[in-house]
């Protein structure tokens, strides 16, 4: 006699057509364009690189299920898009090793420790890029190749200097001008007041990707083209990335200037760097961000805000990866703060 | 249990570090180069012995509600002779541990087995848990210094141990390199208890 198997789970009970294989590789494949764009603008190097952390990712994905005698399920693009998303946080002249332990460690520690997908409370990619970057630092913030088709016009690229980077040194020099005149020479404050007029110049650069940085980061173009494939696609939505990038522009335009209150630049600090990577594809991820709408506003305006405290007032130039990690860490509260009243349930007092 | 028992415990069956899970924030803080994770053991190792004589003979006359202020003054008695000795006879070291020489006045290996086992034990079986636990705890920081030091710097005790090259982990010597390795390597070891049982 046949016996019937009844499998009783949890809600919802709601059957779709999509699967985690489809998202995962759809969001690869909307990842590409950025991908071809970091050939383009920094040259063969940068496919090595990516190359390298894909085949790591997957490899290692694989390898940990099997020793765990898990079922092997590299074939859902996860690892792939990870391996992805930590090599576009790279530098294009990074040595080979750099992206396979960063991506061992990505995949390893940030994510199969955990259990696997959708148990990492941390954006794998970005927590194997954290680790390169105190592991390796000169590797990961020296930024040599000079982007095919020309850099900011006039500002030297040899000095490894993001428009980020350029930006902070270039203020420091103002602000130490206001508190001790005499010691700073004056053609430095020169220097430092034409880099900055032109990197407010370069939204052109910026926009289209001809800037220094790394290698997947750099064009908010090609970055907007993929991102508004996944918003057609609704496999993210504009909650995050808007409250985070609102966040930014508003923040430095408050405060990231030399001349007092409102007198930053909201656009550059929204170009430059990796925050249209990061809003749009790091912080999306499904599995380290809110679930409910109030939850995600809040995310997003959180890890605007850290973005904002480390660019202006930190070591670093730039802050997006790791306010996504820490915000990251507080997914589960959001979760819980946010939880929607359940319909007939008492109203919250 | 017998004399032995009470010192081989402390190695690896109850090694204060992995098994008990104690002192470890000097544990996490010093081992990231193996000098200075032997020069720590070592400094704890005389401190646990002679505490847990001392402990073990006054046991007899301890008024128990004053027990720990104590075992306190005795455990700083015997801190302060190796913080003395340790900046009089090797003051590089001295420098590198810094703080937490000091710190293991209140180290919670020492006050542990203190109250937990040399005030109720005869004065052999103290001094055999006392060095055991010494040892292990050696042991455990040696185990961590090994991995932090050769990948963070790329030597071990100072000497290179590294190929042409090689470019230091330098997040193994920093503090996330600690809660790293010593997560691996609890987590290894609770695997391998797992299997053999």
């Amino acid at each position: 006699m046949e016996q019937r198997m009844w499998k009783v789970s949890a809600s919802p009970h709601l059957n779709d057509k999509e699967s985690i294989s489809k998202i995962m590789w759809l969001v690869a494949a909307s990842l590409a364009p950025a991908g071809i764009g970091a050939v383009y603008f920094f040259g063969a190097h940068a496919a090595w690189v990516i190359f390298w952390a894909v085949v790591a990712a997957v490899g290692t994905e694989a390898a940990i299920q099997k020793l765990m005698g898990k079922p092997v399920t590299v074939s859902d693009g996860s690892a792939f898009v990870t391996g992805l998303l930590l090599a576009y946080n790279m530098p294009a002249e990074s040595p080979f090793w750099l992206p396979i332990i960063g991506s061992i460690f990505a995949i390893g520690l940030g994510k199969q420790i955990f259990g696997g997908l959708g148990y990492n409370p941390m954006n794998p990619a970005l927590l194997g890029r954290a680790f390169l970057l105190a592991s390796w630092p000169t590797h990961m913030t020296i930024f040599k190749t000079a982007p095919h088709g020309g850099t900011i016009s006039g500002i030297d690229v040899e000095t490894g200097a993001t428009p980020l980077n350029l930006l902070k040194l270039s203020q420091d020099v103002l602000r130490q001008v206001k508190i001790n005149p005499a010691e700073v020479p004056a053609q430095k404050v020169a220097e430092a007041t034409e880099h900055i007029s032109k990197l407010y110049d370069a939204y052109g650069n910026l926009f289209w990707g001809k800037v220094g940085g790394c290698l997947g980061e750099t064009s908010v173009f090609l970055l907007l083209l993929g991102a508004a494939f996944l918003l057609y696609k609704r496999y993210i939505d504009l909650r995050i990335p808007v409250s985070y990038i609102g966040t930014v522009a508003l923040l430095t335009w408050m405060f990231g200037g030399t001349d007092g209150l409102f007198t930053g630049n909201p656009l550059f600090h929204v170009l430059a760097g990796g925050l249209i990577l990061g809003a749009f594809f790091m912080a999306t991820d499904m599995v380290t961000s809110p679930i409910t709408p109030k939850g995600q506003w809040a995310f997003g305006i959180g890890c605007g805000v850290i973005t904002v405290v480390i660019r202006l007032i930190g070591g670093y130039p730039e802050g997006v990866s790791y306010s996504i990690l820490l915000m990251n860490l507080t997914v589960p509260l959001l979760d819980r703060w946010a939880k929607p009243t359940i319909f007939g349930g008492a109203a919250k007092k | 249990m017998s004399v032995v028992g009470e010192f081989t415990k402390g190695i690896y069956k109850e090694n204060p570090v992995f098994k008990q899970a104690l002192g470890l924030c000097p544990t996490l803080a010093v081992s990231n180069s193996v000098q200075n994770a032997v020069g720590m053991g070592v400094a704890m190792t005389f401190v646990l012995v002679m505490s847990n004589i001392i402990v073990s003979l006054i046991r007899g006359f301890v008024p128990k509600k004053i027990r720990i202020p104590i075992y306190i003054v005795v455990i700083a008695t015997f801190v302060t002779i190796v913080d003395l000795s340790m900046a009089g006879f090797a003051p590089a070291l001295h420098k590198a541990l810094g703080i937490f020489v000091p710190l293991i006045v209140v180290n919670c290996i020492i006050l542990g087995r203190a109250e937990a086992f040399a005030g109720r034990n005869t004065v052999v079986r103290s001094l055999m848990d006392g060095l055991g636990m010494g040892l292990g705890f050696t042991l455990a920081l040696l185990v961590l210094a090994t991995f932090r030091e050769t990948l963070g710097n790329g030597t071990f005790y100072g000497l290179p141990v590294h190929w042409k090259g090689f470019e230091p982990m330098l997040i193994m010597i920093l503090p996330p390199g600690a809660f790293l390795t010593i997560g691996l390597v609890l987590g290894t070891m609770n695997w391998w208890d797992r299997r053999r049982a």
